[in-house]
C-alpha cells in the first residue's frame, strides 16, 4: 500500500520544514519539493487531478480548433480553407484530440480529484501509478500531436480503417506516431484504471458500502472496467498495425488475403465500449448535480447505478452496429441490431430517473444545473437518432453521411461535453475554493446550447440529404435546392459552430474573472449531499481532518437536515450547518496521518515512452536511449518504498511528537 | 443489495484495537513470536531494524500509539474488501492481459490457414520438441508454487533457491523458443513470408517477451530479497510475481493448444 509518507499533524500546525539529506538511489527524493517541483513530482490526487484538467483543456481547445477549421472548410461550396490531405488530417485530429486527449483524460481529472473524497479516503491506492498515468498521457498527447511537425498528421480517421491506414495510402508518419502515441495514453488509461477500481473498492471509509456510494464513484467504477478490458484490445490493433507499416507485416492487405473486416472488429470491440468510457462519468456527474439543485434524492438511486453497470455489460455486444455496412451477414446484423435496440433502454431508465429526480423538486437554476438539464435534454435527442442506427436497414442508409455525425456530437457534445461543464461549475469551489461567476456562466451555457444546436442539428438534415462524412468538399451542383439544399444548412452549422466556440471562450474568460475578482466561495456553496463537501474548500493536503463513517447514502445531507416529516410527508429541518460538521470533524482529528511521498519516477518513465517510439520510427538508438530510461526508472521505483526514508530527510527537531520519525520506517509495498 | 458493508473484509470496528496495543506496522501480528533459526531465515515480514532508522530507542517504537489508519496502509490487512490493494491490483493487470491475449489469438487463429502455398502449420511444427519445452515452462508453476511457498514459511533460503530454479526453466523455454524461430526461419518462415507467419511470431513473440519480463522480475527479486531491498510485505511480493508467472504459464497452455495440436 501507499499511503504513507512523513507522518504529519493533522491539526493546523504546519507539517516541519524537512529538506533532503541524503541521496537514494541515484537521485536524491523530492520528499520537499517546492514551486515548480512541487507539481511535477507530486503524487497527490488532488495536484494530479487538476494537472490532468489543464492539460485536458488545452486539447479541448486544440480539438476545438481543429474544428472550427473544417467548419469553415465546409461553410461554402468547393473550400478553400484546407487541401484535401490536410482536411484528411483534421478530422482525424480533431477526434483524436477529443476522444484521447480531452473526454478521456477530462474524466480521469473529475475522477482522480473526487473519488477519493467521495468515498472518504486520503488519497487513491496507488499514488505513484496515478502520477505515472498523467504523464503517460501528457507525454502521450504531445507525442501524437508532434506529427504535425514531423511530415504531416495521422489522415486515416480516427477509426483508422485498412487500407486507409497502410503506407501507400499514407506515407507520412503520422499514422506510426498517432498509433504509438494511443499505445502511450492507453498505458495511462490502463495504469488509471487498475488503480481507480483498486481504491474504489478498497479505500472506502467506514460504512460507505458500495451502496452508498455516489452514483459518480459508481459510474467510474463501471467506466475503468470498461477501460480495462477494451485498452488491451486497441493495443492488439494498434501493435498489429505498426508492425504492417513499420515492419512490412500484412495483417491488413487484402491483396496478401487478408481480411479486411479483422482490424474493423479489433477497432470496434475497443470502440463501443470506449463511447461508454467517454459518456458515463458525466452521467455520473449529472446523477449528482441534479439532486442537489431540485433539494431531493436521486430518484431510484438503484436503478441508476445499475443500469449504468448494464449499459458496462451490454455495451460489450454492441460493437458490430458500427460495421452493418460492410456485409456481416444477416445473423450477426440481425443480432447485434437488437442489442443495440435493447442497450437503449438501460440509458432511456436514467434519463427518466433524471427527469422524476428533478419532478417537483425545489429547482434552483444554477449554471451548473442548466448544463445538467441541458445534458438531459440533448443526450435524449442524441440517444433517439442513434435508436434509428440500430434498425440496420435505416443504418444502411444512414453509414458515412452526416447524420452519423450528428448523432454521436449530439452525445458526444450533448453527453459528455455538457456533463463536463455542469460538472466545472458544480466542483469548481471545491477545487479552487471559488464559485465561478454565475452571469458570465449563463452567457457560457446557452451560447454553448445554441452554438452546438446549430452546429450538430443540421447535420441531421445534411445526412440524410446525402452528403457523406471525411469529404473535403461539396460541390453546388450536387447541393440541391429549396429548404433542403445542402448550402444554407452547412452555413448555418458554420456559424454555429462559432457560437459553439464563443461559449466556450466565454468559459476561459469566466476562469480568468473568477480567479482575479471573485471572493471566496462559502464552505458549502450549493448545499450539496455527497463526502467531498465535508471537508474544506480546496482540500486540505491529507482531505479529511478524521475519516468520516458514513451511515446513509448522501452521508453529508443527512447530517445537515433531519426528516422531521410523518409518513410519506417529507419535512426537512437543518440540524448541522458544514461549518458545524467541519468544526466537528476538526475537533477530532486524526494525528500522525501517512500521506504519499513525492517521487521522481513516474515522469521518468513516462518519459521513456515517447522515446522508444520515436526509436520506433527514425532510429533504434533512440529507442535503446528509452528503454534504458525505461529500465532505470523501473527499478528506482521498485527500490524506492513509497514510504519517503528517513534518510531523505533533515533529522527533525525534536518536538512533542517524538514517534514520528518511527513511523515512518514503517514499510509498505506498491 | 444491502445497506450494511457489502464486501466481506474486516469489520470496520476491527481497525480500533490497534489504539493503545503495541501494534508495529512492520511486523505482522502473526511474526511476533517467530524463532529466527539461522541468519538467512529472515522473518518475511521484516523484523524491526534496530538502527538509526528506529529513531535509536526500541522502546519508542512500542509505546507508540497507532493511528487507525496505520493498519490499512501496510500489508492491506483493513482494505474495504479484505484483499489488499496490490493483490486486487495484479488480479485486474491479469484480467486485462487476458483481453489482450484474446485478440492476439483471434488473430492467429484467423490467419493460421493463410500460407498461400508456402510453409503452413502442419509442415512447419516439430510437437516433440515444443511438447518438451512446454513441459518445462509448466514445471517452472511448480517451482514457482515451492517458492511462494517456503516464503510463506519465511524460509528465505528456499525461496530465493526455488526462484532462481523457476527462472532458469523460464530461461530454458525461452531458449528453446529461440531455437525454434531460428529453425523455422532457416526452413524459409520469414516475419513477413504470409499471414500465418506473421501472426503465429506475433502471438508467440509476445508470449515470448512476457516469459523474458516474468525471468527479469524474478531474478530482481532474488537480487532484492538478498539485498533485504524488498518494500512492503516480501511474502505478498513473491507472490504476485507468482500469480503474474502462473498467468503466462497458463497463457501458453491456450497458446499451445491452439497453435500447435490442433490441426489446421
Amino acid at each position: 500500500m501507499a499511503i504513507i509518507e512523513r507522518p504529519i499533524p493533522a491539526t493546523t500546525t504546519p507539517a516541519p520544514a524537512v529538506t533532503p539529506s541524503t541521496s537514494l538511489g541515484v537521485f536524491r527524493r523530492p520528499v520537499a519539493a517546492r514551486g515548480w517541483r512541487e507539481w511535477v513530482f507530486t503524487v497527490d490526487h488532488k495536484k494530479l487531478g487538476i494537472m490532468y484538467g489543464v492539460t485536458a483543456m488545452a486539447f479541448f481547445i486544440v480539438g476545438g480548433i481543429e474544428a472550427l477549421l473544417i467548419r469553415a472548410q465546409l461553410a461554402g461550396p468547393d473550400g478553400k480553407v484546407l487541401s484535401a490531405d490536410l482536411y484528411n488530417q483534421m478530422f482525424t485530429m480533431h477526434a483524436t484530440s477529443m476522444v484521447f486527449l480531452f473526454a478521456m483524460p477530462m474524466a480521469s481529472a473529475l475522477a482522480n480529484y473526487l473519488i477519493p473524497l467521495q468515498i472518504g479516503a486520503r488519497d487513491v491506492a496507488f499514488p505513484r501509478i496515478n502520477a505515472l498515468g498523467f504523464w503517460a498521457f501528457f507525454f502521450g498527447a504531445i507525442f501524437v500531436n508532434t506529427a504535425w511537425f514531423l511530415g504531416g498528421a495521422a489522415d486515416g480517421g480516427w477509426f483508422m480503417y485498412a487500407p486507409n491506414s497502410s503506407v501507400p495510402f499514407s506515407p507520412s508518419h503520422g499514422i506510426d506516431i498517432w498509433a504509438i502515441g494511443l499505445i502511450i495514453t492507453g498505458i495511462s488509461s490502463q495504469t488509471g484504471a487498475i488503480n481507480l477500481i483498486v481504491t474504489v473498492l478498497n479505500m472506502r471509509t467506514k460504512g460507505m458500502s458500495l451502496m452508498r456510494m455516489p452514483v459518480f464513484t459508481w459510474m467510474i467504477l463501471v467506466v475503468q472496467f470498461l477501460v480495462l478490458f477494451a485498452i488491451p484490445v486497441i493495443t492488439v490493433a494498434l501493435v498489429l498495425l505498426i508492425f504492417q507499416r513499420e515492419f512490412d507485416a500484412t495483417f491488413f492487405s487484402v491483396a496478401e488475403g487478408a481480411d479486411p473486416l479483422l482490424w474493423q472488429h479489433l477497432f470496434w470491440i475497443f470502440g463501443h465500449p470506449e463511447v461508454y468510457i467517454l459518456v458515463l462519468p458525466a452521467f455520473g456527474i449529472v446523477s449528482e448535480v441534479l439532486p442537489v439543485f431540485a433539494k431531493k434524492p436521486l430518484f431510484g438511486y438503484p436503478f441508476v447505478v445499475f443500469s449504468g453497470a448494464a449499459i458496462g455489460f451490454v455495451g460489450w455486444g454492441v460493437w458490430a452496429h458500427h460495421m452493418f455496412a460492410s456485409g456481416l451477414g444477416p445473423v450477426s446484423v440481425a443480432v447485434f441490431s437488437v442489442a443495440t435496440m435493447a442497450i437503449a433502454v438501460p440509458t432511456g431508465v436514467k434519463i427518466v430517473n433524471w427527469t422524476l429526480t428533478m419532478w417537483g423538486g425545489k429547482l434552483r437554476f444554477t449554471t451548473a444545473m442548466l448544463f445538467a438539464i441541458g445534458l438531459v435534454v440533448q443526450f435524449t435527442i442524441g440517444g433517439l437518432s442513434g435508436v434509428t442506427h440500430s434498425v440496420a436497414p435505416s443504418d444502411t442508409q444512414q453509414t458515412d453521411t452526416y447524420y452519423i455525425v450528428a448523432h454521436f456530437h449530439y452525445v458526444l457534445f450533448g453527453g459528455a461535453v455538457l456533463g463536463f461543464f455542469a460538472g466545472f461549475y458544480y466542483w469548481w469551489p471545491k477545487i479552487f475554493g471559488k464559485c465561478l461567476n454565475e452571469k458570465l456562466g449563463r452567457w457560457n451555457f446557452w451560447l454553448m446550447a445554441i452554438g452546438m444546436n446549430m452546429t450538430f442539428g443540421p447535420m441531421h438534415i445534411i445526412g440524410l440529404q446525402g452528403q457523406p462524412r471525411r469529404m473535403y468538399v461539396w460541390t453546388e451542383a450536387r447541393a440541391g435546392e429549396g429548404f433542403f439544399n445542402l448550402g444554407f444548412w452547412n452555413l448555418i452549422s458554420t456559424i454555429g459552430s462559432f457560437i459553439l466556440a464563443l461559449g466556450v471562450l466565454m468559459f476561459l474568460i469566466n476562469v480568468w474573472y473568477t480567479h482575479r475578482k471573485a471572493p471566496p466561495a462559502p464552505l458549502d456553496p450549493w448545499d450539496a449531499r455527497t463526502l467531498e463537501w465535508m471537508t474544506t474548500n480546496p482540500p486540505k493536503v491529507h482531505n479529511f481532518d478524521s475519516l468520516p463513517t458514513v451511515h446513509a447514502l448522501d452521508e453529508f445531507f443527512h447530517r445537515k437536515y433531519e426528516d422531521v416529516g410523518e409518513g410519506d410527508s417529507h419535512d426537512l429541518r437543518q440540524v448541522a450547518t458544514a461549518e458545524d460538521l467541519l468544526a466537528e470533524q476538526e475537533a477530532n482529528a486524526d494525528h500522525h496521518l501517512h500521506m504519499p511521498s513525492p517521487s521522481y519516477w513516474p515522469i521518468v518513465l513516462a518519459f521513456s515512452l515517447p522515446l522508444i517510439g520515436y526509436g520506433v520510427i527514425y532510429n533504434r538508438l533512440i529507442g535503446v536511449v528509452g528503454v534504458l530510461i525505461l529500465v532505470l526508472a523501473a527499478y528506482g521505483w521498485a527500490m524506492e518504498p513509497s514510504v519517503a526514508e528517513d534518510s531523505d530527510y533533515e533529522p527533525e527537531l525534536p518536538s512533542g511528537d517524538g514517534p514520528g520519525t518511527a513511523l515512518a520506517t514503517t514499510g509498505g509495498a506498491e | 443489495m444491502s445497506d450494511e458493508q457489502t464486501t466481506g473484509g474486516t469489520p470496520p470496528d476491527e481497525k480500533t484495537p490497534g489504539h493503545g496495543a503495541p501494534d508495529l506496522g512492520n511486523e505482522p501480528s502473526d511474526a511476533g513470536n517467530r524463532v529466527v533459526e539461522t541468519l538467512d531465515e529472515i522473518p518475511m515480514g521484516g523484523v524491526p531494524e534496530p538502527g538509526p532508522a528506529s529513531g535509536g530507542t526500541g522502546t519508542g517504537l512500542t509505546d507508540m500509539p497507532s493511528a487507525p489508519e496505520q493498519r490499512d496502509e501496510h500489508g492491506g490487512h483493513a482494505t474495504s474488501t479484505g484483499i489488499s490493494n496490490n493483490k486486487l491490483a495484479m488480479w485486474l493487470f491479469l484480467g486485462s492481459e487476458c483481453l489482450l491475449f484474446g485478440g492476439l489469438i483471434s488473430t492467429y487463429m484467423l490467419y493460421r490457414g493463410r500460407h498461400s502455398g508456402s510453409l503452413g502449420p502442419d509442415q512447419i511444427f516439430d510437437i516433440p520438441f515444443t511438447s518438451v519445452s512446454s513441459f518445462v515452462l509448466l514445471m517452472s508453476s511448480l517451482t514457482m508454487v515451492l517458492a511462494v511457498s517456503a516464503a510463506s514459511r519465511n524460509d528465505l533460503r528456499n525461496t530465493k533457491l526455488w526462484l532462481v530454479i523457476t527462472a532458469l526453466l523460464g530461461t530454458t523455454f525461452i531458449g528453446g523458443q529461440a531455437y525454434e524461430f531460428t529453425s523455422f526461419y532457416r526452413e524459409g518462415l520469414g516475419f513477413t513470408t504470409s499471414l500465418f507467419s506473421s501472426s503465429f511470431y506475433t502471438l508467440t513473440g509476445f508470449h515470448g517477451v512476457h516469459v523474458t519480463v516474468g525471468i527479469i522480475m524474478l531474478l530482481s527479486l532474488v537480487g532484492m530479497l538478498s539485498r533485504n531491498r524488498v518494500p512492503g510485505d516480501r511474502h505478498e511480493v513473491v507472490e504476485l510475481v507468482g500469480l503474474y508467472w502462473h498467468f503466462v504459464d497458463i497463457v501458453w497452455i491456450v497458446i499451445f493448444t491452439l497453435v500447435y495440436l490442433i490441426p489446421a
